[in-house]
């Protein structure tokens, strides 16, 4: 096949996800909707010491991302096993790698976007001083991409499965957790005022990194899943 | 037989194998289809006949055994095969909140695009005129069937695996269908497929049948 047919079957793909989002737009709201009200029931929880809040921000900020991602994640192949479009994206003329980088582009649009634009009204609502926000919208711009690169690995391995919800949680959230570590202490250190380029530096490599090995192992998941 | 080139067959099995949860299905399976030739699967439910299609397409792994696109393994050849076959399975393959036409545009879009037909024309073909731009979700169960057919035509795939293809159509339906399997086969393409309904294809088109049950 030509380049030019794998590039327009690449955004034909984008494009249909993204559509399919529009259409179903209730569903694409519950993910930001959880990270709002997990970000903002925190400071009623642990009350109104501005100094603690300020302490625990970056990561409360960093873990519902974490784990809005983790709750939207079943939804990247889901409903194409259901109605067998999964199969005839794995039947294409085109290597299924690129489809797969496709469809995870498209769930980051739907799902990553909006927390990354919520972000930094949330992270002054938790008094993170507002030198340190571009730093937190750094690490979210390069974190929440692996997430869901290496959320798709884990949902191609178990979307053959009834229920497979326990088990995907098992296997991708150890796997989230140095993403974790490194963003939250970047934000962390630039609050005290310290450069943050080194934690910033493997953030950026784990991103280069899922996003040359995700789609692989994904596609080979997903033909596993379906045989 | 005087060329080497006609020894191959354009697809051929050797000495499948399939085996389901430790029950064999079915064991030194050998098939040859070639253009203008519909494979026909017959047998009785669970004998195996779904999980030999998906093995055809290369969803499914046989336990042992080779498949071979002229002469290639297909498993090695990957998107090049798939290039060249249309799966229509027991699902749809369409996405519900599509219209029928943006359906057709990604099914095209992910095969090689056939020339010389317009959605339009393939959904027309399909006695789906009129419902162009009707969400999926709100047609039959048969006009979805049409609409999964109609897949089948707007890429340049030449051979058709078809999971019982006439689920849900009416007999009207099926009839039509038919002459566009057939006008298919007579135009070169090559066709597997399973069916309960008994085939009326005209003489000219070579029926292969292998019946699975009394393996």
């Amino acid at each position: 096949m030509s380049t030019l047919s794998l590039t327009s079957a690449f955004t034909l793909l984008l494009k249909r996800d993204l559509v399919l989002a529009y259409r179903r737009r209730a569903e694409l709201v519950n993910p930001l909707l959880f990270f709002v009200l997990v970000t903002a029931m925190f400071p009623l929880g642990i009350g109104n010491d501005p100094k603690l809040i300020q302490a625990v921000g970056p990561g409360v900020i960093w873990v519902a991302a974490l784990l809005a991602a983790l709750l939207s994640l079943d939804t990247m192949f889901r409903s194409d096993f259901d109605d067998g479009t999964l199969e005839q994206f794995m039947l294409s003329a085109h290597p299924i790698s690129v489809l797969v980088l496709a469809k995870i582009l498209a769930h980051w649009m739907i799902t990553g976007l909006p927390l990354f634009i919520a972000a930094p009204l949330l992270a002054m609502m938790l008094n993170v001083p507002t030198d340190a926000i571009p730093t937190l919208m750094l690490t979210l711009v390069l974190g929440t991409p692996v997430l869901s690169l290496i959320g798709s690995v884990g949902v191609a391995l178990t979307v053959g499965l009834r229920r497979g919800g326990v088990i995907l949680s098992l296997l991708v959230l150890p796997l989230y957790v140095p993403v974790l570590i490194f963003a939250t202490d970047a934000v962390k250190t630039s609050i005290v005022g310290i450069p943050t380029s080194a934690q910033i530096s493997i953030l950026a490599a784990m991103l280069v990194g899922s996003l040359v090995l995700a789609p692989l192992a994904t596609a080979a998941s997903l033909r596993i899943s379906l045989s | 037989m005087t060329s080497p080139l006609s020894d191959t067959a354009t697809f051929e099995a050797k000495d499948l194998e399939c085996i389901r949860d430790d029950r064999v299905l079915f064991s030194s399976l050998c098939f040859t289809v070639n253009p203008g030739e519909a494979l026909v699967l017959e047998g009785r439910n669970g004998s195996g006949k779904t999980s030999l299609l998906r093995i055809l397409c290369g969803i499914r792994l046989p336990e042992s055994g080779q498949l071979l696109w002229k002469g290639e393994d297909i498993f090695r050849l990957g998107p090049e095969y798939h290039e060249h076959t249309a799966y229509l399975g027991h699902k749809d393959g369409s996405k519900l909140d599509l219209t029928p036409l943006e359906n057709l545009r990604v099914a095209r879009g992910f095969g090689k695009a056939k020339e010389g037909i317009t959605l339009e024309e393939a959904l027309n073909q399909v006695g789906l005129y009129g419902f162009e731009d009707v969400p999926t979700r709100n047609m039959s169960a048969g006009q979805q069937r049409r609409l999964a057919i109609a897949r089948l035509l707007v890429t340049d795939a030449k051979f058709w695996i078809l999971d019982e293809p006439f689920t849900s159509l009416d007999r009207k339906g099926i009839e039509h269908m038919e002459r566009l399997f057939e006008a298919h086969l007579q135009s070169g393409g090559m066709a597997a497929m399973t069916t309960h309904h008994r085939i009326g294809f005209k003489d000219d088109v070579k029926l292969v049948r292998v019946n699975l049950s009394d393996r």
